[in-house]
């Protein structure tokens, strides 16, 4: 029947258009500069709602480990943080330890933010890298000198999302491998122990 | 002491660091991956626990007593205080590091501070917007060449490298003020530098007490990030090497699975 030719002609062609689109770059989506400020002004502006909701500790930090996932890549995260023994790790170890290593994260520095309350994030400059886009930013908090925290925005999950952090020149992710990896030590490399144990550690 | 035996001590040790220096480097790029020299971590692991004594039973309980008694605008004030008393050093150290505009900005805030700013108890020089300005003689031997040298926790102190350790016992023993004809007391930059640190010691309590006492390695910890600290503090005028650096944990060598769909970033 012709209008049965028709329609799977259409079909077919519709599906290689699709395909053709697909493989194009589409500019509208990637991360560009300001998307990349954009994402650290909402992070920023996110979490000092957090602190001002009054909430309890523990309700506070639930909304940061909400906040944690929604806005940072955390399996490329946890991944780098174990390092080398990521590689020997099953599938299932690797989402334990993702699961645990986001919980841990929140609780430890979401404790921290309480000393941030009242502080000022102003992002000075942005400038591409590698992975995405470097954006840095001079932090203000009362009665001391301003310092710099640098966010590295990344679109390589499929979303833009930040992946690493530096304050004051110290790298985040750097030295959450170190503590990981002394964690790891004492536990004689066994990452079954290290993953229960992180899920309550921070 | 005079001048001229304060100039002298700065050359001896620059000297002795120069020598020090000599010894094993790590590169640049190692640096950025926060690659460390640590020959003598046997000695520095015993100092560190030195230190965490130190700090548990006296110098903890005391800065937080400091920032509970003390009001918090006077802590500010003391650390203003303390800032504007280590100013004509580092004005010193930027001219030997032949940098004069940062080296008048530093005398000027000095003479603001201590002028209309009551003796430097107060900032009045942040107010009316003059740039600010950090500098130790520890950076001096860095313009001069010196490299960090191995890393060492100082008793007390904490920690620092064999270049910087050089550098923190000529900034608190040569103030220029402990060489004016008139002074209050002798090497008053080291009880200022004293009270400044016991204020942010109580400020940022939490965050202290989190690297050395919760960490499973609070001496691995104390060393990454001193170290990357003070490598950013010294790069920040050469801004482009060291930023160019980044560990990339998209091309992290450890994420590099042998299978590609295991590794949804691998390109």
């Amino acid at each position: 029947m012709p209008s049965d030719l028709l329609n799977r002609r259409t079909f077919v062609a519709s599906v290689v258009a699709g395909f053709s689109l697909a493989a194009l770059p589409l500019p509208a989506l990637a991360l560009t500069e300001a998307g990349a400020r954009t994402l650290v002004n909402n992070v920023v502006s996110e979490i000092n709602r957090v602190i001002a909701s009054g909430k309890s500790e523990a309700a506070m930090l639930r909304d940061f480990e909400k906040l944690f996932v929604r806005y940072a890549d955390v399996p490329i995260m946890a991944r780098y943080a174990l390092g080398a023994d990521a590689r020997s790790a099953t599938q299932a170890q690797m989402r334990n330890f993702t699961k645990a290593f986001q919980g841990y994260i929140s609780r430890k520095y979401g404790r921290r933010f309480r000393e941030f309350i009242g502080g000022q994030v102003t992002v000075k400059s942005a400038r591409k890298i590698k992975a995405g886009y470097e954006i840095k930013s001079l932090v203000k908090l009362q009665g001391s000198a301003p310092f710099d925290v640098t966010f590295l925005v990344s679109d390589k999950s499929g979303k833009d999302k930040f992946y690493n952090m530096f304050i004051e020149g110290v790298n985040l992710l750097l030295t959450e491998r170190t503590e990981i990896g002394a964690m790891l030590d004492r536990r004689k490399g066994d990452l079954n122990k290290l993953i229960s144990d992180l899920s309550k550690a921070g | 002491m005079t001048n001229f035996a304060g100039t002298a001590l700065r050359l001896c040790i620059m000297a002795l660091a120069l020598f020090v220096a000599a010894c094993a480097q790590t590169t640049t790029v190692e640096q950025a991956n926060g690659a460390f020299h640590d020959p003598y971590e046997n000695t520095n692991r015993s100092v560190h626990s030195f230190n965490l004594g130190v700090d548990k039973y006296l110098f903890r309980p005391a800065s937080k007593g400091y920032v509970k008694i003390i009001p918090d605008p006077m802590v500010t004030s003391f650390n203003s205080f303390a800032e504007n008393i280590s100013l004509p050093g580092q004005a010193v150290d930027y001219l030997l590091q032949g940098k004069p505009k940062e080296s008048g900005i530093a005398l000027y805030r000095f003479l603001i501070n201590s002028t209309v700013g009551f003796a430097g108890l107060a900032d009045p020089a942040t107010d009316f917007k003059v740039p600010q300005v950090d500098t130790d003689f520890g950076e001096t031997l860095h313009v001069w060449g010196v490299g960090e040298g191995p890393y060492l926790e100082l008793p007390l102190y904490g920690p620092s490298t064999t270049r910087d350790a050089v550098g923190v016992v000529v900034n608190l023993f040569t103030n220029p003020l402990d060489f004016a004809p008139t002074r209050p007391v002798d090497n008053l930059g080291l009880y200022t530098e004293f009270v400044r640190r016991m204020g942010d010691r109580g400020r940022f309590s939490d965050t202290v007490d989190s690297i050395l006492y919760e960490s499973a390695d609070s001496y691995a910890q104390a060393r990454l990030i001193y170290l990357q600290n003070r490598r950013f503090e010294l790069a920040s005028d050469d801004e482009d090497a060291y930023l160019g650096l980044y560990a990339d944990p998209y091309s992290d060598p450890y994420s590099d699975a042998s299978d590609p769909y295991e590794d949804p970033y691998a390109e």
